[in-house]
């Protein structure tokens, strides 16, 4: 503690304990399981059903005289879903390979929650910056810890010692190698405009100049940031096809492809260990959209809403900004998943490795090229 | 001799494939607009609404055995019911009616006729062999119960079902 007195040490630990609970129980772990029920609700209107409208809370156990059903209906489900999960057997099959059957769903969830912790979800609330970790090294560090993520696909692939899940532990491995370079050098073009790898800085940087996406949003219009909008949007969309990519959402679903290989990785995988990979994909998906938000979309930034240093008021708003943002996003994610059908494994490659990478590439040398012209 | 299939020449809009992904998300957007706007009713909410003003005349539904109007049953206990019965659903125990009955002009009638509503297939074979018109297959659908012996129909629980059917007159019928 050389570094920090000791009043400095304990504010420090107590503020990001804080922030961790919030962040993670009150925001993060509701936004999945209501992402869930947001799934099943889109996914039915899609399909001219209704989807699940029944379940409220059963506040009448507790002595009220009506359960309480909110407006849309079913509002209640993620919580009959979560005690339906905890309630079922844990059936673990003889023949799996017990240590790492056990490890993988938590290697499939945690990554995705660790991640969450460099990303600025808010301005400042009460002076203290709304992030967990703000380091210095933010898109590194998520890149790093995201790519743990596909162990826990691989582990379950493989130690449950049969054909389908080792199939699709092994399209998974291929297919996050693959994306995990598209993903990288699609940020890079985003990190040069900026010229920070801080998520923080990423985001003071739209607030003053625009959101990457949508450069207009500071108020006017320059010719620097009319020419930086080609690359941000090329950027934007190889790096949005590869985040669906690497969270296994649908079109790029082969690890799981239900068509052919039952339930893919998590085939022998039931009760809460089988829900820790479907929270886990969820959270990746949250993840996800938290970086496009930050990267892409002037994270918790709105225009002609002042940040936190105005008042606790004003940050909560930058938080719910952050957040609706991610809702946005979400949805998209849900919406893209009920149009498109699968891809073709060679496709899959194809469009990896020949479309994304090369594109991507070339789009970081044009972004180096018009800064070296504006700057 | 083979058939070729000319490979259809994509345009530069089809090849970057993009524009149709949007053109799909459209279509999708146009469901979820209408379901919300409520211009498309498909479900019917089940306990709620039924679909029993709308079933036709002649839906099968759970088999029931039925007085006449005279409030005698019309059961012989003849058994070619529990014969004909494709899954052997029905269980029929006849006994004699006894001399000093009202009815004894007709001699048979069942001590229990149970009928199996896990093992019944909705066939209404039983309805068409019966000699007396006494089984018919009413609208009831929602059969239900928590155990095996609660889904065997008893023979107070068919006539309950079934009630009273006055229809086309039969040689036992004493007021003829």
């Amino acid at each position: 503690m050389s570094f920090l007195s000791s009043t400095d040490f304990w504010f420090l630990v107590g503020t990001s304990l804080a922030k961790t609970i919030f962040l993670i129980f009150l925001v993060v772990l509701p936004m999945v399981s209501y992402t869930v029920y947001a799934e099943r609700r889109v996914s039915a209107m899609i399909q001219d059903r209704l989807g699940p409208n029944r379940v409220g809370f059963p506040i009448s156990l507790l002595g009220f005289k009506h359960d309480f059903s909110p407006f849309l209906g079913g509002l209640g489900q993620p919580v009959a879903d979560a005690v339906k999960f905890l309630l079922k057997e844990d059936f673990v099959p003889a023949h799996v390979n017990k240590p790492y059957f056990w490890l993988a769903p938590c290697l499939a969830m945690i990554p995705s929650i660790v991640v969450l912790s460099a990303i600025p979800f808010g301005s400042s609330l009460f002076g203290v910056d709304m992030v967990v970790a703000g380091i210095n090294v933010g898109v590194l560090f998520i890149f790093a810890v995201a790519s743990v993520g596909v162990y826990g696909i691989v582990l379950a692939g493989w130690s449950s010692n049969s054909k389908y899940p080792f199939l699709g532990g092994i399209r998974s491995s291929s297919q996050m190698i693959s994306y995990e370079l598209g993903l990288g050098l699609s940020a890079l073009p985003v990190l040069l405009i900026a010229s920070s790898i801080n998520l923080q800085e990423i985001t003071r940087y739209q607030v003053t100049h625009g959101w990457l996406l949508l450069p207009f949003t500071d108020g006017h219009l320059t010719l620097s940031e009319i020419l930086l909008w080609i690359p941000a949007l090329i950027a934007f969309t190889t790096f949005t096809i590869s985040m669906f990519a690497e969270t296994n959402r649908l079109p790029f679903d082969l690890p799981e492809s239900e068509t052919e290989l039952v339930a893919g990785y998590h085939t022998e995988y039931s009760s809460m260990k089988f829900a820790l990979f479907f929270l886990g994909e969820y959270t990746a998906m949250i993840a996800g959209s938290s970086l496009i938000v930050v990267l892409f979309l002037g994270g918790w930034h709105f225009p002609g809403i002042p940040d936190g240093s105005h008042g606790w008021f004003w940050g909560l708003v930058s938080i719910t900004v952050f957040f609706g943002k991610v809702a946005a996003l979400l949805f998209l994610f849900i919406w893209v998943r009920w149009t498109l059908p699968r891809f073709r494994y060679d496709q899959l490659m194809k469009l990896g490795w020949i479309y994304i990478f090369e594109i991507a590439l070339a789009n970081i040398f044009l972004t180096a090229g018009i800064l070296a012209f504006v700057k | 001799m083979a058939y070729v299939v000319p490979r259809p020449n994509l345009t530069w809009k089809e090849k970057i494939y993009l524009p149709s992904i949007l053109v799909g998300l459209m279509t999708t957007l146009k469901h979820v607009r209408r379901m919300l706007a409520g211009e498309r009713k498909v479900v019917m909410q089940y306990p709620e609404e039924k679909w029993d003003s709308h079933m036709p005349e002649h839906y099968r539904g759970a088999p029931t055995l039925v007085m006449d109007d005279k409030g005698r049953e019309r059961c012989v206990a003849c058994q070619l019911c529990e014969f004909i019965c494709p899954p052997r659903a029905i269980a029929i125990t006849p006994e004699e009616i006894p001399t000093d009955s009202k009815w004894a002009k007709v001699e048979k009638r069942p001590k229990e006729f149970d009928i199996d509503m896990i093992r019944c297939i909705y066939c209404g074979m039983c309805e068409e062999v019966c000699p007396e018109q006494a089984i018919f297959l009413r609208k009831d659908y929602a059969i239900v119960g928590v155990t095996r012996a609660e889904m065997v129909h008893h023979k107070r629980k068919l006539y309950e079902l079934g009630g009273v059917f006055d229809g086309l007159v039969h040689k036992w019928n004493p007021l003829k």
